[in-house]
């Protein structure tokens, strides 16, 4: 078993230090450069898939498939768009203009940032640690990785392996809990991409207010799933049932509670109980497909939830602690007061409120935080799209449960409490770059600006405002003459 | 609390103008893109009714020329408008996005453009009218409302704009607050869903630990030291009239002003030459005497600008150097061999002061320019694409000019924005519009028992064989790896996964 060393915090500073003094030799600049470190970012990932394996069961007992799915794969993927993509990505970018200022020609040039935190969460180790770094590395940053030290079994071996795959002298990682992590918050970052819960993300977001970083802060909330009666209640309940249970609950993006209209809910429980059973077998708790909790303080937390809850626990509900297992539980007839409807439950517990009316739902979710998603199970798209008129969250989905996750080219991220920021794919590349506005003029032609310098004159004004700008007269105000 | 000219605002009316502004969010009206069109064509038609009112506040606040007022201010808040209007349908649509080709089959990809909710606007005193329209451009053409809080620095100003907004705008969803730093505290206290602020550094710190508290995002437009780095095999006539002209704009009050010069010891002589000469061109030899040339805001910053003036320890005074405090005037001047680490080398200027820092050759400066924080603006003044490429490849700034200062803030198509402590975020024309938007990526699918079976290979139970095929679905082989069996294997794959659904799912 490796056990996980945390970084002595004196040395803290001075790897910070290290990484930002390299930024600044232009290491990290060129395209060359930073192909190589995806390639080996990449490789990281391809050469060990095994050895991952080991790692994120003992973590978590995740299966194979949904490591492939949710981690291994989706970072061998990143690492290859941005490698295929990354010269398009960083080539400047024109804009277009007035004839007048084309001879300037003004574009966008895509700088690194510089040397940037990437904090990640113990639930996907690997993806929410790696996915930003793609894409930090890409745009040309030196990167401090701090993976969560609740996955200590990845982090160990994550820190084992990074620097055979990438150069030491831009990519460092650091270990370490709470202590260390403050330390870090202390150092100066040109950006802080954080994942994880709201709290954190307040004190991450106030430590980098001091030097007035920017950040990222990939959050959580109470992602609903309306499922309206007209919907096909068999295949809604599959991707609902494969939707909670993935990671056994332990998803940002998991549908945390059903909102469901009066009249369908016993025969949804019934679907998703076949579903559960086809998926897992009579006895989740022996199939290879399913996974624990990660630790005994979520195990407890889960558990006072089942405890406390007022609604009817109507499939599951057995609970193992010394195997760290919960079964799939679903809890029909909850109420907006129940302990299940307070913070996201982040494990295999579905909530089930029924409603008369999808809009009593819609003023439920809109009295709340915007969730990081919404998922509305329909055949009316008319219904879909009320729905998502009348709510905010940071994606939505129709008719599945988890795939906007999959979709690189979706930028992915909350709005409101579930987060600041968003990436995936080429937003990644952006959000870790500066958009710096050019401009390029030349030494000659200066009798032509003297239009627009002191001494100032009437002909002067109107000469700049007829050659700058154009003219448009709006008719007055329709309302105020009754037309409107 | 309130100014001689300004009243500032209760408690009891900050807490209204916030809960107005959520309240008229969640109400909807702002969503419809008539809604929105109506409110620019209403913020347009209050700068156009009203410009001669708006001069005249400028010049009781600044000094301001109109012609600095009008194309400074007027004319680019009008420009905003327009573009937005032009724009907006554009801007607003669903933006559809084409994925890998898995998830292309049965599912719509897209990005909804959706407001942000209740926001928060908070301007500065140096061009009062456009820092505060453009946000508010922005905010109008997302969709959300707004409280705005205009600098009480320049009350004149804040009272023409408190006065005008109420009877042009929806007041339930425009919200003008008047206040110094006790009503803007207080106005931090409540959740926002953006916060835009333009200003300094010291109270951006401020704003985003307030905004940490409720996990706001922002938008900060700072400033810095921007520096104008001169080669000297460049045309110093010109270069020293773009400088000059960028220096005394607003008297030095810019954001994006040329704060400093680096320069050889080689040109110096010469740029100072021509820099005397183009500061008589624009002012004459007296400027206080110029109607042209503006004042310093207030008796704070006069008194700032002439304690760092006076303190210095290095350098000598080539040009100008004179202050009349009663008349708020400093004359435009220039400070030579300047000491790197000079008080005048500490904080952004913000007046009519230019040091001149000499420097060995470009690789000198850029090493100064890297030791100090990202400028908001960085100016290079060369016919050499190579010196010119190098400082821009070499260095980091929010933006970039080459042979001219100030020009790039009028471009609508460029970001206009800091990086570091310049500022996050940027605007002007669609990426106001960016900056006060939720992009909420959407997928849609329906609930088809065949695509149902055709994605049958990711459900439980996991077993080696579903393992397999969903790798070769989901994975590209890299380039560099890459086999052309393996390519063309995709297909029958494919295959196989409708046959194996079909068995499980039919």
């Amino acid at each position: 078993m490796s056990e996980l060393t945390y970084t002595p915090i004196d040395d803290i500073p001075q790897i910070v230090q290290e990484l930002r003094a390299t930024f600044l030799t232009g290491l990290t600049r060129p395209l060359a450069y930073r192909k190589e470190q995806l390639k080996g970012l990449h490789n990281l990932i391809a050469e060990n898939e095994a050895l991952f394996k080991e790692s994120v069961y003992r973590d978590l007992r995740k299966p194979p498939q949904e490591l492939m799915a949710g981690e291994t794969g989706a970072i061998r993927q990143e690492a290859i768009d941005a490698i295929k993509h990354l010269d398009q990505w960083a080539a400047p970018q024109s804009v277009k203009t007035t004839l007048l200022n084309r001879m300037n020609k003004p574009h966008i040039r895509k700088t690194p940032l510089g040397t940037v935190l990437i904090i990640g969460a113990w639930n996907l180790p690997i993806n929410l640690l790696l996915a930003p770094a793609v894409g930090a590395i890409a745009a040309g940053n030196c990167v401090i990785l701090k993976p969560s030290e609740v996955s200590t079994h990845t982090a160990a071996l994550l820190t084992r392996l990074l620097p055979k795959y990438l150069d030491p002298r831009s990519v460092r990682i650091i270990n370490g809990a709470a202590a260390e992590t403050t330390v870090l918050l202390e150092q100066k970052f040109d950006h802080m991409f954080y994942t994880g819960s709201g709290n954190i993300g307040k004190v991450i977001m106030a430590a980098a207010a001091k030097q007035l970083t920017p950040v990222t802060l990939e959050l959580g909330g109470k992602s609903p799933a309306f499922v309206s009666k007209d919907v096909d209640i068999a295949v809604a309940a599959r991707r609902l049932t494969f939707g909670k249970l993935f990671n056994t609950g332990q998803a940002c993006i998991a549908p945390d509670y059903l909102i469901v209209e009066r009249g369908i809910e016993q025969e949804l429980v019934k679907e998703m109980k076949l579903a559960i059973q086809e998926f897992y077998g009579a006895s989740p708790q022996t199939s290879q497909s399913y996974g624990r909790i990660i630790n005994k303080n979520h195990f407890n937390r889960l558990k006072r939830l089942l405890d406390t809850t007022r609604g009817e626990i109507v499939v599951g509900g057995d609970t193992q602690e010394d195997d760290l297992y919960i079964a799939p539980t679903i809890v029909l007839d909850v109420k907006l007061d129940d302990p299940l409807m307070e913070a996201e439950i982040f494990g295999p517990i579905l909530p089930i409120w029924v409603v008369d009316t999808i809009n009593e739902g819609i003023e439920y979710v809109n009295r709340n935080d915007q969730p990081l998603a919404l998922y509305v199970y329909t055949h009316n798209m008319k219904l879909a799209d009320h729905i998502l008129e009348n709510t905010r969250s940071g994606g939505a989905v129709i008719n599945d449960s988890l795939i906007q996750f999959m979709v690189t080219a979706l930028p992915f991220g909350g709005t409101g409490p579930s987060g600041i920021g968003n990436y995936h794919g080429k937003r990644t590349f952006d959000i870790f770059s500066h958009e710096r506005a050019t401009l390029v003029k030349n030494l000659g032609m200066q009798k032509a600006l003297t239009i627009s310098y002191p001494p100032y004159t009437e002909k002067k004004t109107s000469w700049l405002d007829w050659l700058l700008f154009d003219k448009v007269k709006y008719a007055d105000n329709a309302i105020l003459k009754g037309k409107l | 609390m309130t100014s001689n000219v300004l009243h500032f605002h209760t408690d009891a009316e900050i807490h209204k103008a916030a809960e107005t502004a959520r309240q008229t969010f969640r109400s909807g009206i702002t969503k419809p893109l008539k809604y929105r069109r109506h409110q620019l064509e209403q913020l347009w038609r209050l700068i156009d009714d009203n410009t001669d009112l708006i001069i005249e506040a400028l010049k009781k606040d600044l000094h301001k020329h109109k012609n600095e007022t009008v194309l400074g201010e007027l004319v680019p808040a009008k420009e905003e408008i327009n573009d937005a209007l032009e724009h907006l349908e554009e801007w607003a649509k669903d933006e559809k996005v084409v994925p890998a080709l898995i998830n292309r089959v049965g599912v719509t990809c897209l990005k909804r453009k959706e407001p942000k909710g209740a926001t928060l606007i908070i301007s500065p005193w140096n061009y009062p009218f456009f820092l505060t329209i453009g946000p508010l451009v922005g905010a109008i053409a997302a969709g959300c409302t707004a409280v705005i809080k205009p600098s009480e620095v320049a009350p004149h100003s804040a009272n023409v704009m408190t006065d005008l907004f109420a009877r042009y705008l929806d007041n339930s969803a425009y919200i003008v607050i008047n206040g110094a730093a006790q009503e803007t505290t207080k106005l931090l206290e409540y959740k926002w869903d953006h916060i835009f602020y333009t200003g300094n550094g010291t109270v951006a710190k401020i704003i985003m630990r307030a905004a940490a508290q409720h996990l706001t995002s922002l938008t900060l437009e700072l400033g810095g030291k921007s520096p104008a780095v001169i080669d000297e095999h460049a045309n110093m006539t010109v270069a020293a009239k773009r400088i000059a002209f960028g220096k005394s704009f607003n008297a030095g009050q810019t954001c994006v002003a040329p704060d400093y010069v680096l320069i050889t010891a080689k040109a110096q002589d010469k740029f100072i030459k021509e820099l005397k000469k183009a500061f008589e061109e624009l002012y004459s030899k007296n400027p206080q005497n110029s109607t042209d040339y503006g004042r310093i805001i207030n008796n704070r910053h006069f008194h700032r600008l002439s304690k760092v003036l006076h303190e210095n320890k290095s350098g000598e005074i080539v040009i100008g150097g004179q202050t009349d405090e009663k008349d708020l005037y400093i004359a435009p001047t220039v400070i030579a061999n300047v000491d790197r680490d000079d008080k005048l080398m500490e904080d952004e200027l913000f007046g009519p002061l230019l040091p001149m820092i000499q420097v060995a050759d470009v690789d000198d400066a850029i090493e100064y320019i890297n030791s100090k924080d990202e400028p908001l603006a960085l100016y290079i003044f060369s016919s050499n694409k190579k010196f010119a490429n190098k400082v821009m490849d070499s260095t980091r700034s929010g933006a970039i000019l080459v042979n001219d200062t100030l020009m790039h803030v009028a471009e609508g198509n460029l970001p206009f924005g800091g990086t570091g402590p310049s500022g996050m975020g940027s605007y002007h024309g669609k990426k106001s519009f960016d900056a006060f938007s939720h992009e909420r990526s959407t997928m849609v699918k329906d609930l088809n028992p065949v695509s149902e079976a055709a994605m049958s290979v990711r459900y439980a139970p996991y077993n080696d064989t579903n393992l397999k095929v969903a790798r070769l679905v989901l994975e590209s082989v890299p380039r560099f790896k890459k086999s052309f069996v393996l390519k063309h294997f995709k297909w029958i794959v494919f295959a196989l996964i409708f046959g194996i659904g079909f068995k499980r799912f039919a």
